[in-house]
């Protein structure tokens, strides 16, 4: 094929113009930002300023923790979950296909603010839903948003039931993608059905199972509506609190734009980890 | 001997089919019960929500809990610009997106290696180290906060769309293309009149993805326009969540509005938004 620089780049162009305003500039100034005082006018460059406060502050640390714990119990659960929920669904013997799929696929289209109000309402000490059914039958109650341990809990329970269909949905795809012949044949050699899963489906998944834990684990990195609304700006005490709402708080309730910056930029040091953990594990066999 | 180990393997099929059904019915159930709650909730009035009793069937006082809600907050003309909002962010951004896609799939050019390169790498950027730099410069450069524009504009770089597009328009047949251009028709016609058209089911998944990740995009919107009138809905409707004195069945209410008009979207273009996903269209 010929070269077709001017009109590639005029097709391209109102893209890459946003691209570099809205991403490319914002990138390098944030950088640029965390190594300097935003509180002071004019912004001083003090290199040490931020980053310094950073690993010295146990609310990052306690954010940090937070986040790390959700991504660590939340992710592999919910990946679990979308890969039984994928699964099933591709199953030949499966009646009423569509309403199972409505009922899995359906909290994709369901706004943030919608759902954590529910959730909100459903958890509710006095009067909420999940609280009245443990009660009918016989269990106390929990108080969901006065400890740590059950309002994390919620928080995981909310993003799980947001995003395993959205998870099911690639992997159902990818699952479409195997050609049938292999199970067939691994039938005929009366291979079991679990052993067919282990040793064919998966394998064959592996790469569509890391692309999904990967866009999970940086999404969950960045939660942030969640504990703002549900757990109210990450309460009991901060014991919700993620990374995702210390951000928010640094950089647009004390408008300290310097260490917004340095938070932002350590989620970007994880996230790029995670990338090269991605690549690793997604490596062709030599 | 064969009719006897094909009934047993029949027999073992109808073993599995009902432990499956058994297994995903109550799953499917708990699935649903949130979605079922916001309609119940937003069908009792607020003494009802906060009964000792268990409530699981509809009541009659939605319009009720919808008066209750404009009270709270202006939710109606909230409603009327995220709609306004999403609809011409959906058209800009598949435009921009296609013609993207389009050059990546179908031109050999300079710097083309870079371009993909700063796509793939932004799909695992956090969003969170653009947000700070976005805000300082469309707040107080631009003087843009709480404008349509502020809404509109940044959101529209989007990485997964450019590949699903690049995708698209590289299956095509490139004996067509040229034929256009034996003929001496342009090449910003050929995209046009050619290859958007042969696209529609893939700019009709695109544009339902668009459309709901404006429609739900709630950090970016509560941050640049905060002001009372130039709200989206979600952001509207968040103000209320946490404040006492203010209706629940109201909030439910407005969730409702919000949602249910997706769902009814998804079910009668599932095949779109399932195919909009699956090529992991936009997170």
């Amino acid at each position: 094929m010929r070269y077709q620089n001017a009109t590639a780049y005029r097709f391209l162009a109102p893209y890459l113009l946003i691209f570099s305003i809205f991403w490319l500039w914002p990138i390098i100034s944030s950088f640029l930002i965390s190594f300097q005082a935003t509180r002071t006018v004019p912004w001083r460059f003090a290199p040490t300023f931020n980053w310094g406060r950073l690993i010295g502050d146990p609310a990052f640390f306690n954010a940090l923790k937070n986040t790390l714990l959700i991504l660590v119990i939340q992710v592999p659960v919910m990946i679990t979950l979308a890969i039984v929920m994928a699964v099933l669904l591709n199953s030949p013997l499966l009646k009423a296909r569509g309403l199972f799929r409505f009922a899995f696929f359906a909290p994709v289209v369901v706004g943030e603010v919608a759902y954590s109000a529910v959730f909100r309402l459903m958890f509710n000490l006095d009067y909420g839903i999940i609280n009245k059914l443990l009660n009918s039958v016989g269990l106390p109650r929990i108080d969901w948003f006065s400890n740590v341990t059950p309002a994390m809990a919620v928080i995981m329970i909310a993003v799980t039931w947001r995003w395993a269909g959205y998870n099911a949905i690639i992997l159902l795809a990818g699952l479409q993608s195997i050609p049938q012949d292999v199970y067939e044949a691994a039938t005929l050699d009366r291979v079991s059905k679990l052993k067919q899963f282990f040793y064919i489906t998966l394998p064959l998944l592996k790469p569509i199972i890391v692309f999904c834990a990967v866009l999970s684990i940086i999404g969950t990195m960045q939660l942030f509506t969640e504990p703002f609304l549900i757990t109210e700006r990450g309460g009991p005490g901060g014991g919700t609190e993620t990374l995702g709402l210390l951000l928010y708080r640094q950089g647009f309730r004390s408008l300290n734009f310097g260490y917004a910056s340095a938070i932002a930029y350590t989620m970007a040091g994880l996230a790029i980890a995670i990338s090269l953990v991605q690549l690793w594990l997604t490596r062709d066999p030599k | 001997m064969s009719s006897r180990s094909s009934s047993r393997r029949s027999s073992a099929r109808l073993g599995r089919g009902i432990a499956l059904h058994l297994f995903l019915t109550p799953l499917a159930l708990i699935w649903l019960f949130p979605l079922w709650m916001m309609v119940i909730f937003s069908t009792m009035p607020d003494r009802g929500i906060f009964s000792p009793s268990i409530e699981l069937l509809p009541h009659g006082n939605f319009l009720d809990n919808v008066n209750n809600l404009q009270r709270d907050t202006n939710f109606i003309g909230a409603i009327g610009i995220s709609v306004s909002v999403a609809v011409t962010y959906t058209f800009l951004s598949v435009l921009l997106t296609s013609m993207a896609g389009w050059a990546l799939a179908r031109y050999q050019f300079f710097g083309k290696g870079v371009v993909v390169a700063i796509i793939l790498g932004t799909i695992t950027l956090p969003y969170a180290v653009v947000l700070i730099p976005q805000f300082i410069m469309v707040a107080r450069d631009f003087k843009l906060a709480n404008t349509w524009v502020a809404l509109i504009v940044p959101p529209l770089f989007n990485s997964l769309g450019v590949l699903f597009m690049r995708q698209s328009f590289s299956m095509m047949p490139g004996d067509l293309f040229d034929a256009a251009r034996v003929e001496g028709v342009k090449e910003w016609r050929i995209f046009l009149f050619v290859a958007l058209p042969l696209a529609r089911p893939m700019l009709a998944a695109l544009a339902i993805i668009l459309f709901l990740a404006s429609w739900n995009n709630y950090l970016w919107p509560l941050l640049i326009n905060s002001k009372p009138g130039a709200m989206t809905a979600p952001v509207a409707l968040g103000t209320l969540i946490g404040l006492t004195k203010v209706s629940w069945g109201g909030i439910m209410a407005g969730a409702v509005m919000l949602t249910v008009p997706m769902l009814v979207v998804f079910v009668l273009l599932q095949r779109h938004f399932v195919a909009g996903i699956a090529a992991g269209a936009i997170k």
